[in-house]
């Protein structure tokens, strides 16, 4: 049995209050000595911020785990306000909307076993959503290997500081920087 | 017939998408919910405030399947809309229609082991918009959906079966006209609760799942 998929719609500009949550980008548990900071802007074809952008993350815990855990958007049962992560269980994902500035930033841990986050971003004017991957490190990875030099570097989270990467989103080319490389899977 | 939404082109990427044929790709799998995740009121968006919301009562259930028909179970549903006026709680949309202090207009579920949600809330109400002159959005519900894997994840939107507003919504027209339909849910005598509610069925079928 093959069933029809459920088509995509976009996600509009008024999912604010309802999607993002307070600790949405804090996936490394609190105070972790080996936290590393990806931040970043998301950009349009004119080279202008994207305010209105949800970004989600989801990647293996640092033993390699791809099991994930429960607890990323943990709700108060007293008053159902979000509470946020109870800063100790690693879920392995994250949800972070960008602000005026199209900017974002999440605080994780280094994925074990491969060496990239898996990305996937929505925003009002987008048909669906669009995924991609932020690579914390240029180790031998066949996506990488399959890019040339100017694509690849679009999938690289730039080291600015020891422990802080930069990773921008761009949604289309702007004739001067080159367009985010964004994955289909098979 | 409108002219088909096709979303902003400065934000339409040119490039066509790089295709990962990769069995060990992450984005096979996904990332899991909990009971701490939602509360089990969050599902009644009519019963988050000290009031009862304006507007009509409706229950919108479903089940969430893969392209094979298995159930995704245990995943988190996640719903938003605007009021019974057409106005959503949030700044950016100054529409000219009341707010409504007992509507904030977002829930969340977990499916149970079958993959069947069911969300109590308040019918939508249509609203303008700038695609064209005297365009109005026909009413919908925001729908946001995980399976398994991290590639099945789906934002959608869920619309009312017989609203004059669908056939000139380019938004609706935008998806091709034989997977249109599937966005409509159907009226369902069966889940409507006697003196309280109509009750809408929609089922939703997840792409992009593991092999």
């Amino acid at each position: 049995m093959t069933l029809e998929p459920t088509p995509s719609q976009t996600i509009g500009p008024y999912f604010g209050h309802a999607l993002p949550h307070p600790a949405g980008g804090r996936i490394a548990p609190t105070g972790h000595p080996d936290t590393v900071t990806v931040h970043g802007r998301v950009l349009d074809g004119c080279g202008a911020p994207v305010d209105d952008a949800l970004l989600e993350f989801w990647q293996p815990a640092p033993d390699g785990s791809r099991t994930g855990a429960p607890g990323s958007l943990r709700r108060d049962p007293v008053d159902g306000t979000a509470v946020g992560r109870d800063g100790v269980a690693f879920t392995g994902f994250g949800r972070v909307a960008t602000g005026a500035d199209g900017g974002y930033v999440v605080r994780t841990l280094r994925p074990g076993g491969v060496p990239y986050l898996s990305v996937c971003v929505f925003a009002r004017g987008l048909l669906g959503n669009l995924f991609t991957r932020a690579y914390l490190s240029q180790a031998a990875d066949p996506l990488l290997s399959s890019l040339d030099a100017r694509r690849r570097a679009t999938l690289i989270a730039v080291p600015e500081r020891t422990g802080v990467h930069r990773f921008d989103v761009r949604l289309r080319g702007d004739g001067e920087h080159e367009e985010t490389v964004f994955l289909a899977f098979r | 017939m409108p002219e088909p939404y096709r979303g902003a082109l400065s934000r339409q990427p040119q490039r066509p998408l790089v295709v990962v044929d990769d069995p060990e790709a992450v984005e096979l799998t996904g990332p899991v919910f909990g009971a701490a995740d939602v509360t089990a009121i969050d599902s009644d968006l009519t019963r988050q405030h000290p009031g009862q919301p304006l507007g009509q009562r409706i229950t919108v259930s479903g089940r969430v399947v893969d392209r094979t028909g298995r159930p995704v179970h245990g995943q988190l549903v996640e719903i938003w809309q605007a009021n019974a006026a057409g106005r959503y709680a949030h700044r950016r949309d100054q529409h000219h229609a009341p707010l409504d202090p007992n509507f904030t207009g977002a829930g969340r579920c977990l499916t149970d082991d079958q993959g069947h949600y069911r969300f109590t809330t308040i019918r939508p109400g249509a609203y303008p918009w700038g695609e064209h002159s005297n365009s109005w959005r026909p009413a919908h519900i925001h729908f946001s959906l995980f399976g398994t894997a991290f590639t099945q994840r789906l934002v959608t939107q869920m619309y009312f079966p017989g609203d004059p507003l669908l056939p000139l919504d380019p938004i609706w027209c935008g998806v091709p006209d034989a997977d249109r339909q599937r966005l409509v849910a159907a009226y369902d005598p069966e889940l409507s609760v006697p003196g309280r509610a109509l009750g809408y069925r929609w089922d939703i079928v997840l792409d992009g799942g593991p092999r």
